[in-house]
């Protein structure tokens, strides 16, 4: 089959980017969307011109490295499926793909598809994690766990951090994927001693990334590859509600968000600067 | 120390109020909470309302009893324009984040799981202000009155002879059939952002918000059109 790919080219962060058309012939309709990206890849290379840069790792779905806007979907048009796993048979011969990076000031453009998601990064680092002691693995059954509650912890812990939360909300809010984070601890016993701090912590420095609010209008959980449902972020506005009136400290660190793709060295490191 | 870990302390000592209300997720906990003190307003006031239907003396005594309760009336008020106050400071305020969250927007953007009524929250809530603007200036100060006098005390006269003119009425209409579209979204919305939601309860909520809506905007415009079909005279 053949597809028309409308695809969003910039060459650099700060370049200004234009889409450019190109008309793939040869599209299997076995081919997975990426694998349609490296056959106009392998022609662009032929032809001496600059591949089409994009993110990928796994190509099965579980990594979430990779994907864009096709057709102003995030992950296209399949439900619950990355752009790796989505197959060229759901389109027609002939169909004009309109594909273009996540666009939000938190992810902002590195090249071509690729956006940097270190933003997501600073959230699970504020408070994404479980203090343990080490040593001897614990038993098993040490801490009892019901089925449901196990069921719920795991759903909101299917998040991958695609970012395709954020590229469909029309406010670029990350609430579905903080809340994501917050929800597959804070519903198991051993999330239970960190609950408050959590909640305050990752909620600052989603907060503190420049990205929107929720709106509960629900496109995130509409196009989340995962299925990650809505709730996840009623259980982190609970935690925050809860744990903003009780807690006995008042201090909140936050880490500063990245405002332009650098290897590091250009970061700013002022913390009187914010604002 | 790695690159990525410096940290920006928010200070030691700030106030948890002045926190709450700066995070984003505090502000929607008080558009939920003045959302819903609004909410009880508009049931209150079509329960007030619909006495129109049993005749002059019965709503014109309500209106009366109303104001003779002085203080506590404007209690009432004064929690009503304080909670329009924070339900419009933190929605413009988080409107303008939301606006810089995104600088370069899609070139084609599909919405495939949102309600209408959940992306038009923007539009229906200044149009609906601006509909109580205009009804308290013509039923409550009596400024614009459009072919008729208002008398002062005689609530049901001025709500016959106001909506007797077609446009005040067509006006009404929409803005109440707006505010149904709000109410339709913002009544379930506002658990989750209060944070509570259940896998089982949430469609039964949101079954729940569109039925309440759906009653709202039925309840209030019965009223200007049995006025112009004559039925209320």
């Amino acid at each position: 089959m053949k597809l028309q790919l409308k695809i969003w080219r910039q060459r650099t962060s700060t370049d200004k980017g234009a889409f450019v058309s190109y008309t793939v012939n040869d599209v299997d309709p076995e081919m997975s969307m990426l694998e349609c990206l490296d056959v106009l890849n392998e022609t662009l290379i032929e032809r001496g011109e600059e591949p089409v840069a994009f993110e990928h790792d796994c190509r099965e779905g579980i990594c979430g490295s990779c994907g864009f806007m096709i057709n102003g979907v995030a992950h296209g048009p399949e439900r619950a499926t990355t752009v790796c796993q989505l197959t060229m048979r759901h389109f027609k011969d002939g169909q004009e793909l309109v594909i273009e990076p996540w666009r939000a000031r938190a992810f902002f453009p590195i090249k071509d598809l690729i956006v940097d998601r270190r933003a997501f990064d600073h959230i699970i680092e504020a408070g994404g994690y479980i203090s343990v002691s080490t040593g001897q693995a614990p038993d098993g059954n040490a801490i009892l766990v019901g089925k449901d509650i196990a069921d719920q912890a795991m759903d909101a812990a299917a998040c991958i951090g695609c970012g395709a939360c954020v590229a469909a909300c029309p406010n670029a809010s990350a609430a579905l994927f903080t809340g994501a984070k917050i929800a597959h601890l804070s519903v198991l016993p051993q999330g239970k001693p960190e609950r408050d701090r959590r909640a305050l912590a990752m909620v600052a420095q989603m907060n503190a990334e420049e990205f929107g609010n929720c709106t509960s209008i629900g496109e995130c959980t509409g196009v989340c590859p995962k299925e990650i449902p809505l709730e996840v972020i009623a259980t982190m506005n609970r935690d925050y509600l809860r744990a903003s009136w009780t807690r006995r400290e008042d201090q909140s660190e936050t880490i500063l968000p990245f405002t332009e793709w650098s290897t590091g060295s250009k970061l700013q490191s002022d913390p009187t600067s914010r604002d | 120390m790695s690159t990525t870990a410096s940290a920006a302390a928010l200070g030691p000592h700030r106030n948890r109020v002045v926190t709450f209300w700066q995070s984003t997720n505090g502000k929607k906990v008080v558009m939920a909470i003045t959302g819903a003190m609004m909410f009880l307003f508009v049931v209150g006031h079509l329960l007030g309302n619909l006495q129109v239907f049993e005749g002059p003396e019965k709503i014109n005594a309500y209106a009366h009893f109303l104001h003779s309760i002085g203080e506590l009336l404007w209690i009432v008020r004064l929690a009503l324009i304080l909670a329009i106050i924070l339900h419009i400071t933190a929605t413009v305020q988080l409107a303008l984040r939301n606006k810089r969250a995104r600088p370069i927007g899609y070139s084609r953007k599909e919405a495939i799981n949102s309600s209408y009524a959940s992306r038009t929250m923007y539009w229906s809530g200044p149009i609906v202000l601006a509909f109580i603007i205009f009804h308290l200036l013509q039923f409550t100060a009596g400024y614009i009155h459009p072919e008729s006098r208002f008398i002062e005390g005689d609530v049901y006269h001025n709500l016959v002879s106001g909506f007797q003119v077609w446009w005040v009425s067509a006006w009404y209409i929409f803005a109440i059939t707006l505010l149904g579209f709000h109410l339709r979204h913002g009544l379930w919305s506002m658990f989750q952002s209060v944070g509570i939601a259940h896998t089982r309860h949430t469609p039964m909520l949101k079954s729940a918000a569109l039925l309440i809506a759906v009653a709202i905007v039925l309840g209030y415009i019965s009223i200007p059109i049995s006025i112009l079909l004559g039925i209320v005279k």
